[in-house]
């Protein structure tokens, strides 16, 4: 860890008046940015420590829920709205990490750590283009069970590592952001990148910016949703396949079906493909499996990973009749 | 399903075209060393309370609590296994909630309440969970077991707190307390030697779970 | 190893070969253990109670003292840098900044470390304990990727780690082998255990096997794996004058003295190693670069030195299990009799050690079959040296051979538990050797009842509950009795009537100081409170080594040996006035703090009364035991029948073990409740193995891609099912208290229980393992 110097900020104006440049970072749980630093591969020279903003979870006078940034995962997936009518969240939160880091991470933190791929956390001895551009990728020809099956390039097949932002993915929650040029709403959606040829740059964030809140918005359906997390043993692992899923049918046909992908993409993968063949269709196993199928179509796994595709399309499927059978 | 190689094929032509190199430069951080202007040593005044007593320090801003426990305040009780957050062994209680102290730094424990295992109980006066430990042999070379057992604390109290789990069926009635729930929350605490299924028979014993 | 080292295993093997014929004709009664050990016949007293941990109150308040918790004063903290190229030389060092860098000391590189002989190598010699027998930090040569390369010493790990950070290597790379497919292709070399060749054949095996009516023939591929013990490797360290202290996390302290000692050219006496805690061991807890480096650097910068590994650094530094290709073909006639058993197959190690992975152990003694060919070829890779890990061959080598028992019982539609029953020996077939003790049907029957085999489809696939498909299976498990050389303990014996045994055992989590403390409490015939038993240091008698499932057999034959030595002593000062008076040795007992003639337990007078008529504050003896030649002589093996219930989720794949059964035949178990501990310990650490564990290496670099907790999967809680462990409980009349060693057992078998359980309710055969939800799909 190089040295730094360390400030707190009670709100977003003051954490963002200490923001120097590119060598701040913000600081929430640190379960991530602590870790990444250790092992060299995050180097701020100055943390602001945005843990004292806003922790509450308050309603929407139209129903939906506004999160602080600094709401720890736990406080979230206990909170009894939540619970009640976004269990697809709540159960995405409480299937990732252990309790102990549940307890430590925040919302934005959550929203913004980065890849687990064991080439970009080896610093000293992988080449990984996310840490430094141009270097090449290990990953790809090297152990890539964990990596990615959609949207990845040639020059980065990380995933992305929260389950939380799955479930945001398809809740299509909206993150509240601030910075020097002021304030800003963006869909979760179109918060992280794909690695394109800048694997470098996991969101569309500038250095200055701060997420300080994530807004959900009302969700009559959110009562019949899930979320499924598959992983290589049965707690305390990240996933190599998980749906985070919303259903709502209708006399045997699919008013609305949102489906979010985790541990598949550099990013939370939204199933907008999927979710088109579902939309107006019956509620059938055959529309299901079509609809996995198409999401799947494009899918580009390498040797290591290409059980993904058929354990993603499974998954889906299952999810997808789950949801329908406690309609 | 298709597999596609276009990704495997550039990489054996980058390992082609490398194959010939003979000196390899690495530094083993990974990035190249900032100026020299940031090799100040930084380091800040805090004050948290252990196991009941204020402690005011200065350390350096890098210091983990982990590490401020152990190197500075000599509470070795709590322990290091991974300094990543992966295995457990350094929980400690913060404010109430558990948390792993390699994770988080020991400036931002600002007025912060932490209890270590030292603070639960001592030899001839042992906390209910130390001593069930003991009675079904909930351990056995020692060292994941502070951490164990701050867990186990936790545990009875996330649940009797109706804090849910991933294996909590409803999520809207109160969290009961089984062998399932206390399995899924215990397992942020890894114990090679396997004392698992005894972990498991003393905290259902402190907490009173029917068999 | 180079030739030489070859020649002189081969020859000890032949030494040994001849001897091995000798002792196994000569009798009984010359063998250690001919006579049973008077323990045994003690059936209520303090053997076998299940009494909880003495250090217990210590381990749960967080009060036991790990390696890295000795605190000494102007103490210098380290960190390593490791190499990035699995072979070749390192050009240039560059070290200037990390020097500059605040706080640091010294920055210690091959230019300015301390001259020192190379480590010896494990089993080269009696008391050697290196992992492999590379330089340590003598020249700019790199052998495998990750080699500690230079280590930092700074005022504190902050410093350091950050320096760490700032230097810079240049390497020139060598062509490597890394790959274990090339390296077969290459040529594969036969290899040797403990100076034998790990092979074996009866009759003509092929043959046989071509002939036999029904057969299976399988290749089984199992990965590498680490340890993983939650400690991590620490030593702080310290110079005072010309000696070294060490306080260390380990398995063999005396071994390390020596060793260290060698390596510095010093007597070895001037090391003290100390471990009177150790963080888990499983085979992992020997002598590695970061000890020595830690005394070099220390002696460079004149101060203490704290060396704790990183997670990453127990990876790069400390070796783990070596991976293996297994053929095992087994044929049968139709009631399922053995015509042929083959185990052979490949293991990668290296250049600078001696250890080939024995997976065919198992073979050896388990079956009886007509024709048997076992064999282990070895290649030799670029890599870290590969070392023992938890039931060494046995772990592995039992996954093949149970999986193909199971595989053959499906072809001849015969119950695998039957089927085993049916080709029970007599004798250990590849030696001849007569069995010590062999209860495995016991085991068997025992634990089909109480499983419920019955109630096991004999067709796969067919049960299911809900998204879930069902299975039962079972396998054999069997890990050898070993005593090895070198035990010796002390006793002091006091007029209050208090005793200390002394003797330079370890503490790992195996319940060591109070189950001997049970032993020697009732060996003495004190109370268990009268006992005080001192261990994990060097200076103390014996050499004996926490592995093989042998330290209990090893402390046990000191204290017999001490045991005898003092009541040879009390009877001697006791004198003519004393009811015991005219006693030999072997006419005597112990009973209520004190001796009586073994066949009239009235002659008796306490040891307070004998020591005051002498005049004698204490009395103090030391004492070795005879070498282990009971071990060429029985065949000694522990045994036990896994069963395992598993699901196998039919959508995601997902394997996990819902109920799991060991029923083991142990010999005496000494404390019921420590033993099932580690019986449960054995078989959790062999679900891992089964179901997740793999080091992975990428062939490409030579490198280890997963050093880390969260990428290397160990079973957490939610993974462990119950695991009811019940055992025979009858004694081995030519072992010690009538025990077996009980650490390693339970890996053993258990991956093969949990695929034959996966066929059972999938109707997939596992061959790969980590058995992961990707093969079950």
């Amino acid at each position: 860890m190089i040295p730094f110097s360390y400030s707190r900020a009670t709100d977003a104006n003051g954490a963002i008046e200490q923001v120097a440049g590119n060598h701040t970072k913000y600081l929430g749980g640190g379960t991530n940015l602590v870790d990444l630093m250790r092992e060299n591969i995050e180097r701020p020279t100055a943390l602001v420590d945005v843990t004292g903003l806003s922790n509450e979870i308050t309603e929407t006078p139209d129903g939906g829920l506004i999160i602080g940034a600094a709401v720890r995962n736990t406080a979230l997936a206990s909170h009894p709205i939540v619970r009640a009518r976004y269990p697809v969240l709540c159960r995405a939160i409480l299937a990732g990490a252990s309790a102990q880091i549940r307890n430590m991470a925040t919302v934005g933190g959550n929203i913004l750590q980065r890849t687990r791929c064991s080439y970009f956390y080896d610093a000293a001895g992988s080449n990984c283009n996310k840490r430094t551009l141009g270097e090449g990728c290990d990953a790809i020809g090297g152990f890539a069970r964990y990596h990615a099956i959609l949207g990845a390039s040639p020059s980065c097949i990380a995933t992305h590592p929260s389950d939380m932002c799955v479930a945001l993915a398809a809740l299509d929650a909206v993150v509240l952001v601030d910075g020097i040029h002021g304030e800003r709403r963006l869909a979760l959606n179109d918060l992280h990148r794909l690695p394109g040829d800048r694997p470098d740059v996991d969101t569309v964030l500038e250095p200055d910016e701060l997420i300080t809140a994530v807004e959900l918005p009302q969700f009559s359906l959110a009562s019949r949703s899930t979320y499924r997390k598959v992983r290589d043993r049965s707690s305390y692992a990240f996933a190599l396949v998980s749906v985070a899923a919303i259903l709502n049918v209708k006399d045997g046909l699919i008013a609305d079906a949102r489906i979010g992908l985790g541990g598949v993409a550099h990013k939370p993968w939204r199933a907008r493909k999927a979710e088109a063949i579902l939309r107006g269709g019956p509620a059938t196993i055959a529309q299901f499996e079509a609809a996995a199928g198409a999401e799947l179509a494009d899918a580009q796994p390498l040797q290591d990973n290409v059980f993904k595709v058929e354990l993603a399309r499974r998954t889906i499927v299952a999810v997808l009749e789950d949801l329908r059978d406690t309609q | 399903m298709q597999t596609s190689t276009h990704l495997e094929i550039s990489r054996r032509d980058l390992l082609i075209s490398s194959a010939a190199t003979v000196a390899v430069t690495g530094v083993a951080g990974g990035a190249i060393a900032q100026s020299a202007g940031n090799d100040m040593v930084q380091t800040s005044k805090v004050s948290f309370i252990v196991n009941g007593d204020i402690h005011n320090m200065k350390l350096d801003n890098r210091t983990t609590l982990l590490d401020a426990l152990r190197e500075h305040l000599h509470l070795t009780g709590t322990k290091k296994g991974c300094d990543h957050g992966q295995c457990g062994a350094c929980t400690v209680i913060v404010d109430g909630r558990r948390l792993n102290a390699c994770l988080t730094l020991a400036i931002m424990q600002e007025g912060r309440r932490v209890t270590t295992i030292e603070g639960l109980g001592k030899p001839g006066d042992l906390h209910p969970m130390q001593a069930a430990f003991i009675k079904h042999d909930g351990f056995q070379c020692g060292y994941c077991t502070p951490g164990q057992i701050c867990s186990s604390v936790a545990v009875l109290e996330e649940i009797g707190a109706n804090i849910p789990s991933h294996v909590t069926a409803d999520l809207t009635s109160p969290v009961a307390l089984t062998a399932a729930e206390v399995r899924e929350r215990m397992s942020g605490n890894i114990c090679r030697c396997g004392a698992y299924s005894n972990i498991i028979d003393a905290i259902s014993d402190v907490g009173g779970m029917k068999a | 190893m180079n030739i030489i080292e070859d020649a002189k295993q081969a020859v000890q093997g032949l030494v040994q070969g001849a001897m091995a014929k000798a002792v196994a004709l000569a009798p009984d009664s010359w063998m250690p253990g001919g006579e049973p050990d008077p323990l045994i016949r003690h059936q209520h007293g303090h053997v076998g109670k299940p009494l909880s941990r003495i250090d217990g109150p210590r381990k749960v308040t967080g009060s036991a003292t790990f390696s890295a918790e000795f605190p000494v004063d102007g103490m210098v903290y380290a960190a390593v840098v490791f190499a990035t190229i699995a072979k070749g030389r390192l050009v240039e060092i560059d070290t200037r900044s990390a020097e500059a860098s605040p706080g640091v000391i010294s920055v210690m590189t091959h230019r300015n470390a301390p001259k020192l002989n190379p480590p010896p190598v494990f089993m080269s010699s009696s008391k050697a304990a290196g992992g492999d027998n590379l330089p340590i930090m003598q020249d700019d040569r790199i052998h495998w990727n990750g080699q500690p390369i230079a280590v930092v010493l700074a005022e504190s790990q902050e410093f350091a780690d950050h320096a760490a950070s700032l230097i810079c290597a240049t390497y020139e790379a060598d062509v490597t082998l890394t790959n274990f497919a090339v390296a077969i292709a290459k040529g594969t070399e036969p290899s040797l255990f403990m100076g034998q060749p790990l092979h074996n054949e009866i009759g003509d095996a092929e043959k046989a096997l071509k002939e036999a009516p029904v057969a299976v023939d399988a290749t089984y591929r199992t990965p590498r794996h680490n340890h993983n013990a939650i400690e991590l490797h620490a030593v702080t360290v310290a110079w005072t004058g010309d000696t070294l202290r060490i306080h260390d996390a380990s398995q063999l302290v005396a071994h390390t003295a020596w060793s260290v000692a060698q390596m510095f050219g010093m007597d070895e006496k001037q090391v003290v190693v100390t471990s009177p805690f150790v963080g888990g061991g499983f085979g992992g807890k020997c002598l590695w670069q970061h000890q020595v480096l830690a005394a070099a650097a220390a002696k460079i910068v004149g101060r203490p030195v704290r060396l704790v590994l990183s997670r990453e650094g127990v990876y790069r530094v400390v070796g783990g299990r070596t991976l293996t290709e297994q053929r095992v073909a087994l044929g049968a006639d139709k009631h399922g009799k053995f015509k042929a058993l083959i185990h052979t197959g490949v293991i990668a190690k290296t250049p600078s050690n001696i250890l080939p992975e024995p997976f065919i152990m198992p073979a050896r003694s388990a079956y009886a079959s007509e024709t048997m060919l076992l064999d282990v070829q070895a290649v030799e890779l670029d890599m870290l040296a590969n070392t023992f890990m938890r039931a060494p061959g046995e772990a592995v080598g039992t996954f093949a051979l149970e999986s193909a028992i199971d595989e053959l019982a499906d072809a001849l539609g015969i119950d695998p538990i039957e089927l085993r029953l049916r080709n029970e020996p007599e004798k250990e077939p590849t030696s001849g050797l007569p069995f010590s003790s062999r209860h495995v049907v016991e085991a068997w029957k025992m634990g089909a009842e109480r499983f419920g085999w019955d109630q096991r489809s004999v067709k796969p696939g067919l049960v299911r509950d809900g998204e879930w498909l069902v299975g039962l299976g079972c396998a054999t498990a069997t890990y050898p009795y070993y005593r090895m050389p070198g035990g010796a303990a002390r006793i002091t014996l006091t007029r209050l009537g208090q005793a200390t045994v002394d003797i330079a055992a370890h503490e790992m989590g195996m319940g060591t100081a109070t189950v001997q403390t049970q032993v020697v409490a009732e060996r003495l015939g004190l109370s268990l409170e009268a006992i005080t038993f001192n261990y994990g240091d060097s200076t103390l008698p014996g050499v004996v080594l926490a592995g093989g499932s042998q330290q209990t057999a090893s402390i046990g034959a000191s204290v017999i040996a001490a045991h005898r030595a003092l009541v040879k002593e009390l009877i001697k000062i006791a004198g003519n006035d004393s009811p015991l008076a005219g006693l030999k040795p072997d006419e005597v007992a112990s009973r209520d703090a004190g001796l009586c003639k073994a066949d009239d337990p009235s002659r008796f007078e306490t040891y307070a009364s004998i020591l005051e008529r002498a005049h004698r504050d204490e009395i103090r003896v030391e004492a070795s035991p005879p070498d282990p030649l009971e071990t060429m002589h029985w065949s000694m093996h522990s045994h036990g029948a896994m069963f395992c219930e598993v699901r196998v989720n039919a959508v995601t794949g997902e394997p996990r073990v819902s109920r799991f059964l060991g029923s083991f035949d142990c010999g005496r178990i000494l404390n019921s409740k420590t033993a099932a501990s580690q019986f449960r310990g054995g078989i959790i650490m062999g679900l891992g193995l089964a179901l997740m564990e793999e080091t992975q290496f990428d062939e490409r670099y030579g490198r280890i891609m997963n050093p880390s907790l969260s990428e290397y999967h160990v079973p957490v809680h939610m993974d462990v099912p119950d695991i009811d462990v019940i055992w025979t409980d009858i004694p081995d009349p030519h072992t010690p208290m009538g025990a077996h060693g009980v650490g390693e057992i339970g890996i053993t078998g258990t991956a093969a229980a949990v695929a034959n359980a996966i066929y059972n309710a999938t109707g997939k055969r596992m061959r790969d393992l980590p058995i992961t939800l990707d093969k079950l799909l």
